[in-house]
């Protein structure tokens, strides 16, 4: 396809630095700008290296060049406190918004579950790696039967966790919290999570309960579960099944094991991958529409 | 009454926080009434009040305790009279709503926890603390997966935040004394003079007493205990044992040995489900280094799925799996199993 999208990255940390390499690959995206905020990162250095244009002035740095350089989609990958205003910024010269940060002023996507659903905004959230990984799972119990309440627990790697991410962590439980209800398909829902150091570093481990209003139907759960796994295996390679579905009462256990691609870090770091490649799969979705003329892009101006 | 009470160490109730592991997070109101009473006549300064993972704790990862945290407190505010209420915060499970909730029910202290390798996941949290007036503590929980200087680096991260005091929290059980003086005489010579030292010991390799004496002597002047051990593991350092020898060699606590003694044959070992001792899992805990939590799910699940929970546990050990992934032991459980069921098949 000779028409791509062209795309802006901003936060040239871990996510963003994974980022180019998955919408390198992308039939639909092409990756121009890199946008940081220290002219010495190694991030913006390395956006440099793969033929990337970059700026270290943040977003401001970047809004004269997206009219002439025809940026129509940004990935924000910064932290939930400055979100807002990037988006703002953005948005009003017309460029869509996918948010990484667990700032969630857009509706929240989980592509295996909502994708498709999604209306033309200006906006889209990705929620947080723990909720990428855990909210295909709570879905495939909450399609089979009601769940009273969900709680997943994601275990990372502490060398896959950025400080941005480390200077978020309330803001990382409500929002994953709040899409294991809104998305997941919970009545109530609680998220945990850990940050494990050893070295070697652990893969990225998500545990998810769920708790049935009725006894749990242990075939149509089980079966519905390995086709969810299918779908997310599609942009997530590594996502696998260690154990269960453990059925305890009306508890349904289920120990998921989240391998990356190794692209920017290491394949533990499965949290970087299955929140770069929903983004990117989401992305795509809406560039598609783009290239096809069916969703207009509108600034303010 | 006389003057004002003087004490080289702060020592600093654990019963009716890291207890509740003990009871498997059944204690009730009640319970939590008496026991602070008493504790708070015997003169203990500080005790520490909610589920046994703290703030969010309530789970099906930590159990659900019969009461909010927010019950726990309005039961306990009244019967104190001079002891305040103290709370522990894990960033990742607590938050710092959750915080200020508790400061609203007339909680005045706070351990803000994290692995003792992850203090920067704590500045919000700490600087929250602060910003509410309370005393404020950073804890850095399985000490013992951290070198020296590893934890006098976690520790300034948590003093530049504005912990007012920092902890070296021996989760696992696993230190014996010389660990303690190396690591609280490191941290002495380099925090600032004003920072207070902590130490939280668990008595799985039966070091408790031993561990929390050498600290206090390295610098520690504050010291977590549970009268008659009620906590995770083999238990807490044993508050009264604590006292008592601090009476032997001159370490000033301000608490009353023998009411301390009385409450903890009257009051808690009559609580107790299991007499929490070191045993052949409790120990298990402390020789592998494993979160001393782990002891009352490994145990269950031991039995479930026919496995020993010193084989568990020496696993989970071997993983580094640390406080917080009590999930990830049904998943080892179960991991074993498939592994020796392979085996025994011929595979």
């Amino acid at each position: 396809m000779a028409n791509k999208v062209k795309c802006a990255l901003i936060g040239s940390g871990n996510i963003g630095t994974d980022l180019i390499y998955k919408i390198q690959r992308s039939e639909f995206l092409e990756p121009v700008w890199m946008v940081g905020i220290d002219p010495e990162s190694e991030g913006l250095a390395r956006a440099r290296d793969m033929g990337l244009k970059t700026t270290a002035e943040g977003v401001d740095g970047l809004l004269p060049h997206v009219k002439a350089d025809g940026i129509q989609i940004a990935f924000d990958a910064t932290s939930a406190y400055v979100h807002a205003e990037n988006s703002r910024k953005l948005n009003e010269l017309g460029v869509f918004m996918v948010d990484l940060t667990p700032a969630a002023i857009g509706p929240l996507c989980v592509p295996p579950v909502n994708l498709n659903e999604l209306e033309n905004t200006m906006n889209v959230n990705m929620i947080s790696c723990a909720g990428q990984a855990t909210i295909p799972i709570v879905h495939g119990v909450s399609r089979v039967q009601s769940v009273e309440y969900a709680e997943i627990i994601a275990s990372l790697a502490s060398k896959s966790i950025g400080p941005g991410t480390r200077a978020n962590l309330d803001e990382f439980t409500y929002t994953t919290s709040n899409a294991v209800c809104k998305v997941g398909g919970a009545r109530r829902g609680k998220a945990l999570c850990i940050i494990n150091p050893a070295d070697p570093p652990m893969i990225m481990r998500n545990t998810i309960y769920c708790l049935t209003d009725d006894e749990p139907d242990q075939e149509a759960i089980t079966k519905s579960l390995m086709d969810m796994i299918e779908q997310v295996q599609r942009y997530v390679p590594g996502y696998k099944l260690v154990n269960g579905p453990v059925f305890e009462g009306n508890k349904v256990g289920v120990f998921m094991e989240v391998a990356g691609l190794g692209d920017y870090l290491p394949t533990y770091a499965g949290n970087l991958d299955i929140m770069t490649a929903a983004a990117c799969r989401t992305a795509e979705m809406y560039a598609e529409k783009i290239l096809k003329g069916e969703f207009v892009l509108e600034g303010a101006a | 009454m006389s003057n004002e009470v003087v004490r080289d160490v702060i020592v600093h109730d654990m019963c009716l926080r890291d207890g509740m592991h003990a009871k498997k997070e059944q204690i009730s109101t009640e319970q939590m009434r008496t026991v602070a009473a008493a504790l708070d006549k015997a003169g203990v300064p500080i005790i520490q009040v909610s589920h046994g993972a703290g703030l969010g704790g309530n789970s099906l990862q930590h159990g659900f305790a019969p009461h909010a945290n927010e019950e726990y407190w309005d039961a306990v505010a009244p019967v104190l009279t001079r002891a305040k209420m103290s709370v522990l915060l894990i960033p990742g499970l607590g938050t710092m709503n959750e915080l200020r909730s508790a400061y609203e029910h007339g909680v005045r202290a706070v351990h803000v926890a994290t692995h003792c390798t992850e203090a920067d996941t704590s500045p919000q949290h700490i600087a929250c603390a602060r910003e509410l007036g309370m005393d404020t503590a950073g804890f850095l929980m399985m000490a013992h997966l951290n070198t020296t200087a590893g934890l006098v680096e976690e520790a300034k991260k948590m003093e530049s935040y504005g912990a007012q005091t920092v902890y070296i929290t021996d989760s696992a059980g696993y230190m014996i004394p010389e660990n303690v003086v190396e690591i609280i005489t490191a941290l002495r010579n380099e925090l600032k003079p004003e920072t207070e030292i902590g130490f939280h010991g668990h008595n799985n390799l039966g070091m408790g007493t031993a561990n929390s004496i050498e600290a206090v002597r390295a610098g520690a002047t504050r010291i977590d205990a549970s009268v008659a051990g009620l906590g995770a593991g083999a238990g807490n350092t044993p508050l009264e044992g604590f006292v008592a020898v601090c009476e032997r060699v001159g370490i000033r606590t301000g608490c009353d040995l023998f009411a301390l003694m009385d409450m903890a044959e009257d009051i808690v070992f009559p609580m107790m489900d299991h007499i929490v001792r070191v045993d052949r899992s409790s120990l298990t805990l402390g020789f592998a280094g494993v979160y001393s939590t782990f002891l009352l799910h490994a145990n269950r699940l031991g039995e479930k799925y026919g496995l020993a929970p010193r084989d568990i546990l020496m696993e989970l050990g071997r993983k580094k799996m640390i406080g917080g992934q009590e999930d990830m032991i049904e998943d080892t459980a179960l991991t074993m199993l498939k592994e020796r069921q392979a085996t025994s098949a011929g595979v």
